[in-house]
């Protein structure tokens, strides 16, 4: 074989082997949902009351304590949980206590769920109970929406002035 | 199950080199290159990462448009920059992946290479961190699926307090800070990845970090015509209030991104890890082989330092005398970075199976394969080669020919140093030599093929010697499927050999043994034969 030849069928094969790794590089394309579908995506960062109210120390419980570490009050630093529901359409699409974050759980609660659904019109509910209470909720939403095909339907929770948000 | 699985491997690349070593030769031949290429396609992705950071806005209204400006104004030289950045990269993933699996495939990962495998695990987690955050870079819609999958599948972790996944849920939620962070990452880590890189081969004797030129310059010519044929463009400004549901998606960079979906990103985050726990542990598990270091005897050392510059490991250094012989530095071999392939008993001058010592002792010896016990065998295969012509053939453990009876086997065929082919054939033990590698591109120990061939041309110490018939002795490089290659060769140079036998050892010419091999394709050793 002449070395030109040679050196052609070098480059013919590095050349298919380059142009297969381009191909791949945005081919084949992929698809996440089905066709004709949006995503609703319920996300919040938010922090329940505390788990207990602080109560006034006795003198003698004040006595007690470290005279750098004295204190009127002792107020429990734990989060409740957060219960939140969510309807998409006739459905509860989620339901679920949302433990607080952090080791001493005195973080916020958080959630970030996706739901992909046909577009179409959906009556939307969002209810959330962050007190002590335990019927009934502290916060609700609701609302017929348009759901467009792909479109990204966020539903939020905002603490001032507190409320959810669709958007 | 691990084992069949690197046999299926091994079957694979073993079609697939051969044709590439005829058509590349071993010095090009790109699977025998893959991690200088390596090294290759990172500096290309430096330089024009580089390039291209001159056109780039930071801003997170300016980011997509600057890149779509170099993109389509400047597409003659910053747009191909643009591919060679994205194609370059996918290259390098496509090495590293080859590299690991043809590593694994030849069963180069136990003993002393437990570090460079080790080592080569974090490469492939900075490379996707690099990669992931380039794609994030451009903002476009593969960037918005690629920042939020990525978000989803991290905020799976109990690490961060707020989902990091809630920055790419609405417009007004991301800022410009965000892109400069991005930026800082996708240079920082490659940095770092430079960095492990460069530990990866640190204990490794003569490392490739850069390809034969030949091979540079067409992998850059084939670059270039790619990135004219396929430029590499942007899929659409990312729009927050639509989802990226649709997307050209790199499969080098994000084939796990699919599996996300499928799967779940706690069983994606399983699967990665036990399969990065399962390749950690891999150099640990059974069969462990592990033959006694080579020991050095100094009253055969002269310090030459012949075994230090050939020890494919680096395991052996030279020091400072410590016997008051008239010598300035001794041999020492690291015994944890001994693999006792014996090439350092074929580099060492003292190896000669001429000396009629009561023990043939040499410089540094294998304690398990001494060079004694070595010739030993030769002499007893030797006595029981009856058959005319006579053939002697010493083999690779690790060669097409490994398997064969009434062959002496070595560790590495390096270890037999070219004095004992000498020794063969000036002492009518055989009519001619064979021997035996592992396949050319493909060596079980580095350089073993290379340092054999070399000391046979006589360009590498020790040389073989000139009063040695060149015609008969021959070189075969098989890997250890390749038998039935091995056994055609070892019958072409039988062939040969009968030929000779005729008429007293005498040169033959190159174009006689040319025309030879043309007429039963013998072997390759016709094309090495003096005049």
């Amino acid at each position: 074989m002449s070395k030109a030849l040679r050196v052609s069928g070098q480059f013919v094969v590095i050349a298919a082997l380059f142009a297969g790794v381009a191909a791949f590089a945005n081919w084949p394309v992929y698809r996440q949902t089905p066709r004709g579908s949006a995503v609703v995506v319920l996300t919040f960062v938010h922090g329940a009351d505390r788990r207990a109210d602080c109560r006034r120390l006795t003198a003698e419980e004040i006595a007690k304590l470290p005279p750098n570490m004295r204190r009127v009050q002792d107020c429990p630093r734990g989060r409740r949980p957060v219960y939140v529901e969510l309807d998409l359409g006739k459905d509860v699409a989620y339901r679920a206590s949302l433990a607080p974050t952090g080791i001493a759980g005195d973080g916020p609660s958080r959630v970030y769920q996706r739901f992909v659904l046909p577009a179409g019109q959906y009556h939307v509910a969002a209810r959330m109970r962050d007190t002590a209470r335990s019927e009934g909720f502290d916060y609700t939403r609701q609302e017929k929406i348009a759901l467009e095909p792909d479109q990204m339907f966020v539903i939020d929770f905002r603490a001032e002035p507190a409320g959810f948000v669709f958007r | 199950m691990i084992a069949l699985a690197r046999a299926i491997l091994r079957r694979g690349f073993e079609l697939i080199e051969r044709p590439f070593n005829r058509l590349f030769g071993p010095a090009l031949n790109p699977l025998a290159q893959l991690g200088a290429l390596g090294f290759f396609f990172f500096w290309i992705v430096a330089v024009s990462g580089i390039y291209l950071f001159i056109f780039f806005n930071t801003g997170i209204e300016r980011a997509y448009e600057s890149v779509e400006h170099l993109t389509t104004a400047y597409w003659f030289h910053a747009g191909v920059m643009r591919s060679f950045h994205r194609y370059a990269s996918d290259l390098l993933v496509v090495m590293v992946v080859v590299h690991l699996l043809r590593e694994f495939a030849y069963d180069h990962y136990r003993g002393v290479r437990w570090f460079s495998w080790l080592t080569g695990l974090p490469i492939i987690w900075l490379l996707y961190t690099s990669g992931i955050t380039g794609y994030w870079l451009v903002w476009d819609k593969l960037a918005h699926f690629v920042a939020i999958t990525t978000s989803e599948l991290l905020d799976w972790l109990p690490i961060f307090g707020e989902p990091i996944a809630r920055n790419f849920i609405a417009t007004g939620t991301l800022t410009s800070r965000f892109f400069t962070l991005m930026v800082f990452m996708h240079v920082a880590v490659p940095l770092f990845l430079l960095f492990i890189m460069w530990v990866h081969i640190l204990r490794i004797s003569r490392p490739k970090v850069n390809p034969p030129r030949m091979l540079a310059a067409m992998s850059l010519v084939a670059l270039a015509g790619v990135s004219l044929w396929n430029p590499a463009l942007s899929q659409g400004h990312a729009d927050l209030t639509k989802a990226p549901v649709e997307v050209g998606l790199d499969w080098f960079y994000l084939p796990v991104y699919p599996l996300t979906n499928i799967w779940g990103k706690g069983a994606v985050w399983g699967f990665l890890g036990a399969f990065f726990l399962m390749l950690g542990l891999m150099p640990w598990l059974p069969p462990l082989r592990r033959a006694k270091p080579a020991q050095v005897d100094l009253a055969h050392c002269n310090g030459c330092a012949r075994c230090a510059d050939d020890c494919p490991y680096e395991a052996i250094r030279m020091v400072a005398r410590t016997d008051g012989m008239p010598f300035p530095t001794q041999a020492q071999v690291n015994p944890s970075l001994c693999v006792s392939c014996g090439i350092c008993v074929g580099a060492c001058p003292s190896s000669t199976p001429f000396r009629r010592s009561t023990e043939l002792r040499t410089g540094i010896d294998l304690p398990d394969r001494s060079l004694r016990m070595l010739r030993e065998r030769v002499v007893a295969a030797a006595s029981a080669t009856q058959e005319a012509p006579r053939l002697l053939i010493l083999a690779c453990d690790h060669g097409g020919g490994a398997a064969h009876t009434g062959i002496v086997t070595l560790p590495c065929v390096a270890m037999a140093p070219p004095s004992l082919i000498d020794f063969i054939l000036s002492r009518n033990l055989a009519d001619g030599v064979a021997v035996a590698g592992c396949a050319e591109s493909a060596c079980y120990h580095r350089l073993g093929a290379a340092w054999t061939r070399q000391r046979f041309d006589r360009t590498r110490d020790p040389y073989l010697r000139t009063r040695v018939a060149r015609e008969r002795v021959a070189t075969i490089w098989t890997s250890a499927l390749e038998v039935k290659r091995f056994e055609k060769e070892v019958a072409a140079f039988r062939r040969f050999l009968a030929t000779l036998s005729a008429a007293p050892p005498r040169p033959v010419a190159i174009s006689a043994m040319a025309a030879s091999a043309a007429a039963d394709r013998p072997m390759q050793p016709s094309a090495q034969v003096e005049s």
